[in-house]
């Protein structure tokens, strides 16, 4: 499903560059769920931000759904990412003037679906979520772990091939911590690749793989040992 | 192409965000409303000034005679110059192709009764071109004709308040007034733009009153109007040409101001047109200098506008947004606003013109008025500015990486 080959990123930084990445070779297959875990400056947002065409690499080759991704212009990113990637960010960036099923069906208004259609999908993924009674209510009128859930709504209202979750929980307390997990662990069992970055241990445990990071390169790539028996 | 969908969008995030929506709104409708304004008030100002020279004809000459000032030829000063009905004759020879309209005239002052009523008014013996020579409109019946000319007919056009005065609410039309003991036939009432003295006046039969009141074939003074194709330049070298000729004819010092004095309302239109000229220049000038506060008004809101969704620009970029379509969003909702304000605007500037009318006549503005293309050209030119202010900043938010837009806060 993504497969990374030396991947390179650098930022000007001045007169020098930052070298963030420095060669790295990941291969995740459908259905699998990874963290990525490292310290803050390991580069792990930086990668996140490229599987997810939110930026570009420098050097070294990146497939998405096996099609090699060079040259993207920003309005073939944007259709890749409606058509392949789900979203969700540690701060939920919900538009805060649009109730949570307008949020949920934004991506389906830009994939061009009818109106009452998008309506209908949107309800139906906030009853996955258990938000439906939350329905129209702006993001102002609710909790953080609502609002992540109404994050991870929008993400999979498009049926994306992969979900990129940026430090998912990174601003909740542990016990809805725990719930946006559990409803992550649950997509991922009906099938859903989901990629999510963090710098909790407890959050990589409930994976099935975690990959470690330490300045830009990857220091160890391993299965979760309960699932590894599974 | 009408796309509901995106409508939507639009609307929604205008009714949400009304501080912003306020904000560039306003600024739009009031550069209009300034505009319009100030457009208005200077054309109540022109309108003065073209009422200040409405009582003639703008083409009018009208030549007196008097006293001669100086000896010349060995004749003396101090001679009367008495205008003679070949001195009609020889101006509509030598001047043909420049005269429009040509009417000698004799004037006394007279008591008239009608009835009950009696009052003292000038009578004026006139040709039938006089009538647009003074600019008179007939409201009632008819004015003099060549056949009354013809005839020596007693008949009179009378003035608008020549009537209410002696005939109060009853028509003047078809009865006969006693002039100093002679009876007249008011044929017609007519109304002048010059106002109430050029309303009590009496016009009858040149011939007629030549031959009741003047001896041989003398008459008082000559007004006509130049042809209206002569410039105004040309207008002034032919009745300069015609002063002199007069002069000539009349044996009188060319150097002489008092014996034959011809009066060209030309040169007093050239000073009002160069005025409105300048008035017109100044009216454009702050005209221009709203619309470019406008301008920039709206520019400024547009970057702040642009600014401020930033992150909501990369949240739609993340969730599949094309940079086409934000920018398409982002114009479709700056004209829309602009267009709407500028109407509002527009709007209520020509209601407060109209509400205003002529109660600021004190002031020399009458009837302040915007023509319409004017204030249309203003809103679209606004919109145009709008839609290119906030072009550039959406351009470029559509630009930013998704990233980078959402790290915004």
């Amino acid at each position: 499903m993504i497969k990374i080959e030396k991947l390179h990123k650098s930022y000007p930084m001045g007169k020098d560059s930052l070298h963030v990445l420095k060669g790295l070779d990941l291969h995740i297959k459908e259905g699998e769920f990874v963290a990525i875990m490292g310290s803050s400056g390991s580069g792990k947002s930086t990668l996140l931000n490229i599987v997810g065409l939110l930026d570009t690499h420098d050097e070294g080759n990146y497939y998405l759904n096996g099609q090699l991704i060079e040259n993207l212009d920003e309005k073939k990113a944007a259709i890749l990412r409606n058509k392949f990637l789900g979203f969700v960010f540690q701060s939920f960036n919900l538009i805060t003037y649009k109730t949570a099923v307008e949020n949920v069906a934004l991506p389906l208004y830009y994939q061009g679906m009818g109106r009452k259609e998008r309506q209908e999908t949107a309800l139906k993924y906030l009853d996955k979520v258990g938000l439906k009674d939350r329905a129209n209510h702006l993001p102002s009128e609710l909790s953080g772990g609502e609002k992540q859930r109404v994050a991870i709504a929008r993400a999979l209202v498009t049926n994306p091939k992969v979900v990129l979750a940026d430090e998912p929980t990174g601003a909740l307390d542990s016990t809805t911590s725990h719930a946006v997990m559990e409803l992550l662990k649950e997509i991922n069992r009906e099938g859903m690749t989901v990629f999510v970055i963090t710098h909790e241990e407890d959050i990589a445990e409930q994976t099935d793989r975690i990959v470690r990071l330490r300045d830009g390169i990857i220091i160890s790539d391993e299965k979760v040992n309960k699932k590894v028996n599974a | 192409m009408f796309d509901l969908d995106r409508w939507r969008e639009i609307f929604q995030a205008i009714s949400k965000n009304k501080l912003r929506t306020a904000l560039s709104g306003f600024t739009i409708a009031f550069a209009i409303l300034l505009f319009t304004l100030l457009f208005g008030i200077g054309n109540g100002l022109k309108h003065t000034f073209e009422k200040q020279f409405a009582g003639d004809s703008q083409n009018s000459i009208y030549i007196n005679s008097g006293r001669t000032t100086k000896p010349y030829k060995g004749l003396q000063s101090g001679r009367l110059i008495q205008f003679r009905n070949d001195d009609s004759k020889f101006m509509n020879e030598k001047f043909e192709d420049e005269i429009q309209y040509f009417s000698p005239n004799i004037q006394r002052s007279m008591q008239v009764i009608y009835k009950g009523e009696q009052n003292r008014y000038t009578i004026r013996g006139v040709y039938p071109d006089y009538q647009p020579l003074e600019s008179a409109v007939i409201q009632d019946g008819r004015f003099l004709s060549y056949l009354d000319i013809e005839k020596r007919a007693k008949v009179v056009a009378v003035g608008r308040l020549v009537e209410k005065d002696l005939f109060g609410s009853l028509s003047a039309v078809g009865k006969n007034i006693n002039m100093e003991g002679i009876s007249y036939k008011v044929v017609g009432v007519f109304n002048d733009p010059g106002g109430d003295n050029d309303e009590r006046f009496i016009y009858a039969p040149f011939t007629t009153v030549q031959g009741m009141y003047k001896p041989n074939d003398e008459l008082d003074y000559i007004g006509l109007t130049f042809n209206p194709k002569l410039s105004i330049d040309q207008a002034l070298a032919f009745s300069n040409l015609l002063t002199k000729m007069l002069k000539e004819k009349h044996n009188v010092d060319p150097r002489d101001q008092a014996a034959i004095r011809v009066r060209n309302y030309a040169e007093g239109t050239k000073n009002v047109k160069q005025f409105m000229t300048v008035l017109n220049v100044i009216i454009l000038f702050i005209g221009i200098g709203t619309l470019i506060a406008g301008i920039i008004g709206i520019s400024n809101i547009m970057v702040y506008i642009v600014k401020e969704r930033t992150k909501e620009l990369g949240i739609r970029k993340a969730l599949g947004a094309t940079p086409k379509s934000i920018i398409g969003m982002i114009m479709m909702e700056s004209i829309f606003v602009t267009a709407l304000a500028g109407y509002s605007g527009l709007m209520i500037g020509v209601f407060a013109l109209k509400s205003l009318g002529n109660s600021l006549e004190k002031y020399f503005i009458i009837n302040p008025s915007v023509e319409t293309y004017v204030v249309v050209g203003a809103t679209i030119i606004l919109i145009i500015a709008g839609t290119i202010a906030g072009y550039i900043p959406a351009k470029r938010a559509a630009s930013i990486k998704p990233i980078v837009a959402l790290n915004d806060e």
